[in-house]
């Protein structure tokens, strides 16, 4: 490796007035805060984004609670573990699933390919900041955003419509973290390569809908075809809405889903890494 | 040293013109036999050059000549296929991170979040660096602080390369490289910056101007390197490089029709006129250094009084010179531009 520490500068630089400095190559994360704190507040400022990323999912449970007729009304022609649960409570997972989806698929994709496409990224590589401080600030806002919309979903959900708790946390949350890598996976696929926003957007819309469809959202728990579902558990977002609703209505561990998730990961984010385009 | 592929030359040979540091001082920039290929296309075949501290040094050619490689690869963007380059005596090939805090650079089409305003983005940028410039000091500088608050979306072309500027600069750095700052920008902007850029180096900073802009390099620039098709093809002062083309003098000459033929006359029987041609209801004359006076005189001892413009020679006479074509201002060089270069060489004897 070169010297990175303490290289003096001084040869041949004119100095205009003042002592010479003495110049460090930095660690490249000097700044990381303000980096992070900056693209927090300019994510706050783009009104549509920060409506379907925070809050979309939980505008959904309420809307289909209040909207459908019979939501409200207790199952009762289902086998377990559908019935006496609401059918609006069997549309949880699916609020969830939709909050990590919106966020995987919308937000983070077009967010990278915008970076691409104006030369942030090219921008940033000329300064001590590596612009992999960029995509890690991204990642870690993106996954504040899901957590915050999804605990937004769940409280007004369970203050809305009276819900039970998860009967086994520690499977719905496990699931919901493997949901979001998987998901995350994906998106960031799209944004390793994608060269404009248009573009990202594109590709991440032709994947989001179909997801969500797999997902529940318009055939949620028990309304679902048995194909459907079959089908639905190998995807990413179907394995994850099926292992949380499992983890919240049901009993087990719901294994055949969360190693798809991890297959999912495990596949697709070394190659999103492998794929990235800088420039 | 030399190279494989023979370069026009203007006296003194372009590439060690290009060498060689005023005074002897260390050069702040130096690159030395530089080449990079995309694939087939070769896009810098042997650029040589060296900076001194404090210089405004130009890298001066048409679109598409390889000044951005040049650039990239200085920088420490891009890998060069061969050939070294210093930035303060330190390997940006080798070790990028290592000139980052004494670098800044502006690059062409380098956008920010289009929410973000002017005093976040300087905030931000300057959180990067350990010994950051005052960033109400450097928004004063570049006339920005009345924008401050604006979003990057809201401002004009000059506002945003003005930022740019600031940008490349938030870091203090020793060297800065600007690429192509004026493109785009009105003539009434273009001349504040180019104020600004005198400003910036009055700082005590040694900068690298990138244009494709003949005027621009002609009215910034200490020295300068003309670049064409990945090859230094001339270098020097802007004043000797002129003075290196061609050290003849041109004038034009408009008079009442009536006094035509004492005037062709009086012009036939001068030694300081060399050549005499119609260009519309002009009449050029090209002479020696003291061809203008000789001629007034001359026309007045025969009471002819004309109106009389001096044509004076640019660094895009010398680029015509060097590469036997004209300078393509909007574009890349055009077909018979890219023709093989032997018949440009050719040209150019």
């Amino acid at each position: 490796m070169t010297t990175q520490t303490a290289r003096t500068t001084t040869q041949g630089a004119r100095q205009a007035g003042g002592p010479r400095r003495r110049r460090i190559a930095g660690t490249g994360w000097h700044g990381l805060r303000t980096l992070t704190l900056t693209e927090a507040r300019l994510l706050l400022r783009d009104p549509g984004t920060v409506f379907f990323a925070l809050f979309f999912p939980t505008v959904l449970l309420v809307g289909v609670g209040f909207a459908f007729p019979g939501m409200r009304d207790v199952i009762t022609d289902a086998p377990p573990p559908w019935e006496g649960l609401t059918a609006v409570a069997v549309y949880v997972p699916v609020a969830l699933a939709t909050a990590v989806a919106t966020v995987a698929l919308t937000t983070l994709p077009v967010y990278f390919a915008t970076f691409r496409e104006k030369g942030v990224l090219r921008r940033l590589s000329t300064t001590p900041m590596k612009p992999q401080g960029l995509i890690g600030a991204h990642l870690f806002i993106n996954l504040v955003t899901v957590c915050v919309a999804a605990l937004l979903a769940v409280v007004v959900g369970s203050q809305v419509f009276d819900l039970a708790g998860p009967t086994n946390l520690t499977v719905v949350l496990g699931s919901f973290l493997l949901g979001i890598l998987s998901m995350f996976s994906i998106g960031m696929l799209i944004a390793s390569r994608a060269g404009k926003a248009s573009t990202a957007s594109a590709i991440g819309m032709t994947l989001y809908f179909p997801m969500l469809f797999l997902a529940g959202m318009w055939t949620p728990g028990p309304v679902m075809p048995e194909v459907v579902e079959t089908i639905a558990g190998y995807t990413p977002l179907g394995a994850a809405t099926q292992a949380m609703t499992t983890g919240w209505f049901g009993t087990g561990v719901p294994v055949s889903q969360l190693v798809v998730m991890a297959v999912w990961t495990v596949v697709l984010l070394p190659l999103a890494a492998r794929l990235f385009r800088w420039s | 040293m030399t190279t494989a592929h023979p370069v026009p030359s203007v006296p003194p040979s372009p590439s060690l013109a290009a060498r060689t540091v005023p005074d002897g001082a260390a050069p702040a920039i130096e690159v030395v036999a530089l080449r990079k290929a995309y694939g087939s296309t070769v896009a810098v075949r042997d650029v040589s050059f060296a900076v001194g501290p404090g210089e405004i040094f130009g890298v001066l050619g048409p679109n598409g000549a390889g000044k951005t490689t040049t650039v990239e690869c200085l920088a420490g963007l891009r890998q060069a296929d061969a050939g070294t380059v210093r930035i303060l005596g330190l390997d940006p090939q080798s070790d990028p991170a290592s000139v980052r805090e004494l670098l800044g650079v502006q690059l062409q089409e380098a956008e920010l979040n289009e929410r973000m305003t002017v005093a976040e983005a300087l905030r931000l940028y300057a959180s990067f660096y350990e010994d950051p410039a005052d960033t109400a000091e450097l928004m004063d500088l570049l006339d920005l602080a009345p924008h401050r608050d604006q979003q990057f979306a809201k401002l004009s072309g000059g506002q945003k390369q003005r930022l740019s500027i600031a940008l490349a600069l938030v870091g203090n750095p020793q060297v800065a490289i600007l690429d192509e700052l004026t493109t785009g920008l009105d003539p009434q902007a273009r001349r504040a910056t180019w104020e600004l850029v005198e400003r910036v180096r009055e700082r005590g900073v040694t900068i690298l101007l990138v244009t494709h802009f003949m005027d621009e390099a002609e009215r910034l620039c200490d020295r300068l390197v003309i670049i064409d098709q990945g090859v230094v093809v001339a270098a020097g002062s802007p004043a000797e490089l002129i003075e290196s083309v061609d050290s003849s003098r041109v004038l034009r000459l408009r008079v009442e029709p009536h006094e035509e033929p004492v005037v062709l006359e009086v012009l036939g029987g001068l030694a300081d006129v060399g050549a005499v041609a119609r260009a519309g209801r002009e009449i050029e004359v090209t002479g020696t250094r003291r061809v203008l006076p000789a001629v007034v005189l001359a026309l007045a001892e025969r009471d002819v009084v004309p109106d009389v413009r001096t044509m004076t020679r640019s660094l895009e006479d010398v680029f015509v010179h060097v590469t036997g074509r004209t300078y393509d201002h909007t574009g890349a060089t055009g077909p018979a531009a890219t023709d093989d270069r032997s018949d440009t060489e050719g040209a150019a004897r």
